[in-house]
């Protein structure tokens, strides 16, 4: 065995219907069974959710911050791209 | 007082206030950060069970005595739970094999109380049914995954299972008080539970690779609060706050 620990998982969790996932943590799990069941665990005891995702940690492709300024700086002085121009509905929640 | 309805709710409640304590034991020091989370869930669900019992024993027995008083300042001989329960957290392999051989039963006997003429009883198993489900899910798949791991998992959870089998057989045998309450309808016949338990276990068992123990011999006494060795240490780290300092309150 390569290692004695076990993998490390991210767990996102839906806290009501309507709305997405979030990250909630990570944590480690041998495999997906005990990564939802300690999920539950750790992170939903205080009844914070209705679903949970968890997904090893390995398979997340990450943007590298050293990239920050070619991938979202651009983005800063273009206001247009941004709906700041509407007025929103008091019902639409959640945006 | 009814004798034998506050001796029935005992039996079940102390099943749960000792096996609460076993895992509660493992608070900060499971063998993971994320299984020490749950094993004290598990012991936090069984205390939320036990309250109700006792809360409802108190008020049956109505001497002045209080839950509390009723879970923490009993003498050994006076706890009725079964002797699976009491047994130490050796590895956690035998920790693991201690919850699973509860739970079946645990789950088994919650959706028959639930039929009980007993309507508190009823209501405390009902709450009490879902967390348990969970307790089975998360006990079984440790269980498999043990088993179904490397040689030495398999081979410590196989030695837990061979040592922890003979004190199943308790689990099915009525005591004087469960006849009694059976026949005005409160109790479970948990007889009757027998098959569907060796079952599920088997299942688990054959699922996990392990071999089913044959062992004939079973040792019973819990529920007449004849113990195991183990008891007594049990209770001094349970009750110690409460002996050293009478009436304390935080």
């Amino acid at each position: 065995m390569a290692t004695k620990n076990w993998p490390l998982w991210e767990v996102f969790v839906r806290s009501k219907n309507g709305l997405e996932h979030r990250h909630f943590g990570s944590l480690h799990a041998a495999d997906a069974e005990m990564a939802l069941e300690n999920a539950r665990d750790v992170y939903t005891r205080r009844n914070e959710g209705v679903s949970i995702w968890v997904v090893e940690s390995k398979y997340i492709t990450a943007s590298n911050p050293e990239h920050n300024g070619e991938l979202f700086e651009p983005a800063q002085d273009k206001v247009y791209r941004h709906p700041t121009f509407y007025d929103l509905p008091d019902e639409v929640k959640h945006m | 007082m009814k004798e034998n309805l506050y001796n029935y709710i005992l039996q079940i409640a102390d099943n749960s206030l000792i096996l609460g304590q076993r895992m509660g034991e493992l608070c900060g020091h499971g063998p993971s950060l994320e299984t020490d989370i749950a094993c004290t869930n598990i012991s936090l669900d069984l205390f939320g069970q036990v309250r109700s019992y006792y809360q409802y024993a108190a008020k049956i027995a109505a001497d002045g005595r209080t839950e509390d008083d009723i879970a923490m300042l009993r003498k050994e001989r006076d706890y009725l739970n079964i002797l699976l329960v009491e047994q130490p957290n050796t590895d956690f392999g035998y920790t693991m094999a201690r919850q699973f051989l509860f739970d079946v039963y645990h789950l088994l006997f919650l959706k028959e109380l639930e039929k009980s003429k007993d309507l508190i009883l009823s209501a405390i198993a009902t709450k009490s049914i879902k967390e348990v489900t969970y307790h089975q899910r998360f006990s079984s798949d440790w269980i498999k995954r043990l088993g179904d791991g490397t040689e030495e998992s398999h081979e410590r959870i196989q030695n837990a299972i061979n040592d922890l089998w003979t004190y199943t057989d308790e689990l099915f045998r009525l005591s004087e008080v469960d006849e009694e309450m059976l026949e005005e309808g409160v109790a479970v016949d948990i007889s009757k539970l027998k098959n569907g338990y060796y079952q599920k276990v088997s299942d688990v068992l054959e699922e996990a690779t392990l071999t089913v123990p044959e062992s004939k011999y079973f040792q019973k006494g819990g529920k007449q609060g004849i113990h195991t060795e183990h008891m007594g240490y049990l209770l001094a780290d349970l009750q110690y706050m409460q002996r050293a300092y009478p009436n304390m309150e935080w």
